[in-house]
């Protein structure tokens, strides 16, 4: 943090002069987006904030945080916010600016709910981010209808064009959208409730965030536009009369706060109003007033913050009623949190003092004929009464009066470092206010150049104008203040939280009840209306929603199917498509009460789709579909003694409803199979596509890719990547499964052995010179040992699959199947048992490996300057073998093997594991009975 | 040809679609593997049906595209059907575990009232 502070102090010279810091970086250049970052003098000026106070408020941190809260969760949210912050003031583009506003309120949310186990924290979080994320969904689209007008989302172009923004018929719904995220975030009246909820985060980040930072994005935004939106009527009413309402409302809640921080959130409140009437102004020398209160405010109110903190943390408690006397218990602490407070009720000899005498002065200027603009200066003296009193209350209350009685903690000085960024921002606010010229001055006249270019005004930082109306201004507000509280004191001390007659006006409220209904009796009603627990009614409207938009085309437009020709159809082929339509119906019609009838029905469609493979040209999808169809039957067989048993009493449902259910199911099943059918038919007899991108693919693929077989070099080289995301997933889907299938915990009425495996074994158990298990196994022994004496072969068909793959039919995935099929096989031949003890498969570590060859082998051409998975390929003459096409896609390829091998056999395995489940349970039972006889 | 291939194609979606919308789980997987083998009939088909051309180039002639069938369908199908494997079998263990945690193999998880 000190060094981005070191980082930002130093890129001062580079701004003084007025120069503007650019970088650009493309990002999605055809829509106008880019990652520009920009640094003029103002987002300098608020970049020395967040990174000066940030490395303050981490260092206060450090001695406020509690060692049994999770710190580094801490410090990192505030960390990533004080990034999210930076990065909006730098922006230089306006989609970039709405993204890290909106990560703002993100980390803010994060920061808020920080103590999650605290219902007010999370109730105050969520909140925030409702008002807040409105508030920035509102300026994305006011920002977009900026970049729509500007044509640009340049920052810089969006300045330059501040005659065309406000002259353009869309200026209002923009400005509307605008002020809507800019009023939401900086807190102002109507959406100022969220901040005081937002009381609930640990005081470092009410200081930092609702004090310095996140609730000045607002008016950092107003005045990074205001060249460009301000100077209209609407500008000044919508923010004049939000900013005059916040500053007074403000004021008038704080000071019947009981929570030391509720009372310093709503004065917070307050002087972003003061901030947003500033701007709302219109005139250039109100918005230098409202950059210096920016600056001052963030001192002294950050400060207030911390020691508010310190007082919470040792004496226990924030409530005003309780604390009194403090001052003999920590006199620093006090006399620093009385010049900061004195700072925010603007007394002379401190910053608080200079910003407010220039809103004054301000106030009291001519800017447009409208009862709002001749209230201003009675509201102004009002508020800064109130801002008065407040002030006195807090000072009073906690730190004089009588000794403290029944506080949790015996109050004491914080250790000093914790007190340290308190005393500079103190210093900070003593400095500025009695030699504002020598030590902000430069600094300040560089941020109001950067805004206000050529319309900066003339304005003087000294202490004393001579008795001005300002000045008698300022007098009123303190005399009265003073009264004020003197007034209330008694009152104040005993009185309920919130102010008298508003205490039922509150927001919050109406946030609440808004919310009650929109997320809850809404959506209740809702999902009542329209949803559905139940699936099939869902995949019903699914299907029918594709089968409507399949023929949509045919409804549209005139298209007109040429008759089917009987001629050129090959009578073996109608035949073997005869037997796969049987097959599909079969599978469709047994599928209920037979399942394995079912299952070796879809096997045969899959058979005869493989068969077509081969016979149009595409030996290398025959391959794959052989493959993984035995895998797949294979795996279904496993997962089939998990399932139900038939039911003896088969219901059929005859009644009416569910009879008309069934024949809205299969007319339903009959028109999406005649659709696929016609556009099948329609497509596969329309002319060839001659110009397509397989010209490319098929030309390239020897002299670039170094395979004659194409569809291989367009998995493994031109489409790399594709596949690389693929077998990503596979490699997930099998960790899932397995995932899955480790807690996995079966049906009570499947967790018996099956009727045959236990007569087997009875019959094992009446002849004592035979073991469990070896009828099973005679019964296999044949083919067990052809399947034993199979796996070297079949290895060896898998090397031999994986190394022609790139010349000829063949490949990594084909490979990698038969040799999981090899294994599998395996597992048939000796039983689950068996192979287990004696051979240790680690799939997980082949999908790993896999996973990490295929990466490697893509980062490797990083390495000859080339992007990632550029191939490389040449031959190799090896002895015996002949010439090997070896390319570096090779090695992919291999990652591919070895990580469809892991994926399929962990798939497998763990499901095939699960049948020794019910024999473990069984023994161990068995055990028990044995010890207990 | 065409003509057998898209009655083929639809058939299975037929079935597969009517297997969909039954009530118990094996059906719907069964009706899935039915659609898939469609969906990559449809998709394979794209590339016009072609008998003795597979996609392998000679070394040392002429490369002529028109006399290869069409790759691109078949790269595509090929990684389907893996991905089409994968997922059968994530829903197979969805299924079993369903079934395990609900005692019935209802697309529901419950016997209908």
């Amino acid at each position: 943090m000190f060094a981005a502070f070191a980082i930002v102090a130093i890129l001062y010279p580079f701004i003084s002069e007025g120069e503007v810091l650019r970088s650009d970086i493309e990002w999605l250049p055809a829509q106008g987006l880019n990652f520009t970052l920009r640094m003029d003098g103002f987002a300098w000026m608020f970049s020395m904030l967040i990174t000066g106070i940030g490395f303050l408020v981490v260092l206060y941190a450090r001695y406020y945080m509690s060692p049994r809260d999770p710190v580094p969760r801490f410090f990192s949210f505030l960390l990533a916010f004080a990034g999210a912050m930076q990065g909006m003031v730098i922006a230089g583009n306006l989609i970039l600016l709405a993204i890290f506003w909106e990560l703002t309120s993100i980390f803010s949310f994060l920061l808020i709910g920080y103590w999650h186990h605290n219902a007010a924290a999370r109730e105050g979080a969520r909140m925030s981010l409702i008002i807040t994320g409105t508030g920035g969904l509102c300026l994305l689209a006011g920002l977009i209808l900026t970049g729509y007008i500007v044509g640009s989302y340049d920052l810089d172009s969006v300045l330059a064009a501040g005659n065309a923004i406000r002259e353009h018929e869309l200026y209002v719904p923009t400005l509307a959208l605008i002020l809507l995220g800019a009023l939401t975030k900086s807190a102002q009246f109507p959406f100022h409730f969220w901040l005081p909820n937002a009381m609930a985060a640990p005081t470092p980040v009410s200081a930092y965030l609702h004090s310095a930072t996140m609730v000045k994005a607002g008016v950092f935004l107003l005045t990074r536009l205001w060249p460009v939106l301000s100077g209209t009527d609407e500008w000044f009413f919508i923010l004049g009369l939000a900013g005059m309402s916040t500053l007074l409302l403000g004021a008038y809640f704080a000071i019947f706060q009981r929570d030391l921080k509720g009372l310093l959130a709503y004065s917070t409140i307050s002087h972003l109003g003061l901030i947003t009437t500033l701007l709302s102004l219109g005139s250039p020398l109100a918005a230098v007033a409202a950059i210096f209160h920016m600056v001052n405010h963030a001192t002294f109110k950050a400060s207030l913050f911390m020691a508010a903190g310190i007082i919470d943390h040792e004496a226990g408690t924030r409530d005003m009623r309780k604390l009194s006397g403090l001052f003999s218990y920590m006199p620093i602490t006090a006399t620093l949190a009385m010049v900061a407070s004195a700072a925010m009720a603007g007394v002379p000899l401190l910053n608080g003092f200079l910003s407010k005498e220039m809103f004054f002065a301000e106030t009291l200027g001519q800017h447009s004929s409208s009862m709002l603009d001749e209230m201003l200066p009675y509201v102004a003296t009002i508020a800064g009464a109130f801002a008065v009193t407040y002030s006195v209350r807090f000072i009073h209350t906690v730190f004089f009066g009588p000794k403290p009685q029944e506080l949790p903690g015996e109050p004491h000085e914080p250790p000093h470092w914790m007190r340290l960024p308190i005393e500079f921002l103190v210093l900070a606010c003593l400095i500025v206010g009695i030699i504002p010229g020598m030590t902000i001055g430069p600094y300040l006249h560089t941020a109001v150049t950067s805004v206000l270019g050529d319309r900066t005004p003339q304005y003087s930082l000294a202490i004393w104008h001579g008795i001005s109306t300002p000045l008698i201004m300022s007098m009123i507000a303190f005399i009265s203040g003073i009264l004020l509280y003197l007034i209330l004191k008694n009152y104040l001390a005993r009185c309920e939280d919130g102010p008298p007659g508003l205490n039922r006006l509150k927001g919050q409220h109406i946030f609440d009840r808004m919310l009650v209904t929109l997320s809850w009796r809404w959506a209740r009603w809702l999902e009542e209306s329209f949803g559905t627990h139940r699936l099939q009614p869902q995949l019903f409207l699914v299907i029918l929603i594709a089968l409507i938009a399949g023929c949509w085309p045919f409804i549209t437009t005139d298209s007109s199917f040429a008759l089917p020709s009987l001629t050129g159809i090959d009578p073996v082929f109608a035949l073997l498509w005869g037997t796969g339509m049987a097959c599909a119906l079969g599978a469709a019609y047994q599928a209920k009460y037979h399942r394995l009838a079912a299952l070796i029905l879809m096997g045969g469609a899959g058979l005869i789709t493989c068969i077509t493979f081969v016979w149009f040209s595409a030996p290398d999808l025959a391959v794959t579909q052989l493959l993984v169809e035995i895998v797949t039957t294979v795996l279904i067989l496993l997962g089939l003694r998990w399932l139900p048993k038939r039911v003896e009493k088969i219901d059929i449902a005859s009644t009416l409803t569910a009879k008309a259910r069934r024949l809205r199911d299969l007319i339903l099943a009959i028109s999406c199979g005649s659709g696929m059918m016609l556009i099948a038919y329609h497509a596969m007899t329309s002319a060839p596509l001659h110009d397509s991108i397989a010209r490319f693919f098929v030309e390239q693929a020897y002299p670039e890719g170094g395979g004659h077989n194409v569809v291989n070099v367009i998995l493994v080289d031109f489409r790399g990547f594709d596949t690389f995301g693929e077998i990503t997933v596979l490699g997930i889907v099998a960790l899932t499964v397995y995932a899955l299938l480790r807690r996995f915990r079966p049906a009570p009425d499947s967790i018996d052995i099956p009727e045959q495996q236990r007569r087997q074994n009875a019959f094992d158990d009446d002849h004592p010179e035979r073991n469990i298990g070896e009828t099973v196994h005679d019964y296999l022994l044949v083919p067990s040992v052809i399947m034993q004496w199979m796996f070297p072969f079949i290895i060896l068909l898998a090397v031999y699959l994986f190394l022609r793959g790139h010349d000829l039919p063949g490949g990594g995935f084909a490979a990698g199947i038969t040799l999981a099929i090899g294994l599998l096989l395996q597992y048939l031949a000796s039983g689950t048992r068996q192979i287990e003890d004696r051979l240790h498969i680690m799939p997980i570590r082949w999908i790993g490996f896999g996973l990490l060859l295929a990466a490697l082998t893509g980062m490797g051409s990083w390495l000859s300057g080339f992007p990632f998975l550029t191939t490389y390929s040449t031959y190799l003459e090896i002895p015996l073998i002949g010439q090997l096409p070896v390319a570096t896609a090779l090695f992919f390829d291999l990652g591919v093997l070895l990580l469809v091998v892991g994926a399929t056999a962990l798939m497998l395995l763990a499901i095939a594991h699960q049948s020794t489940r019910s024999y473990r349970t069984r023994t161990t039972e068995s055990a028990k009975t044995g010890e207990e006889t | 040809m065409e003509l057998i291939l898209s009655l083929g194609i639809g058939v299975l979606v037929g079935s597969g679609v009517w297997l969909l919308l039954r009530p118990r789980t094996f059906q719907v997987i069964i009706g899935l593997g039915l659609i898939s083998y469609a969906v990559n009939l449809f998709i394979f088909s794209m590339g016009r049906l072609v008998a003795d051309k597979p996609p392998v180039t000679q070394a040392g002639t002429r490369i002529d595209p028109a006399m290869l069938a069409d790759p691109v369908p078949q790269a595509l199908v090929l990684t389907a059907i893996v991905i089409g494997f994968a997922t059968t079998a994530l829903f197979l263990v969805i299924l079993l575990a369903t079934r395990g945690l609900t005692g019935t193999d209802h697309v529901d998880g419950r016997e209908p009232d």
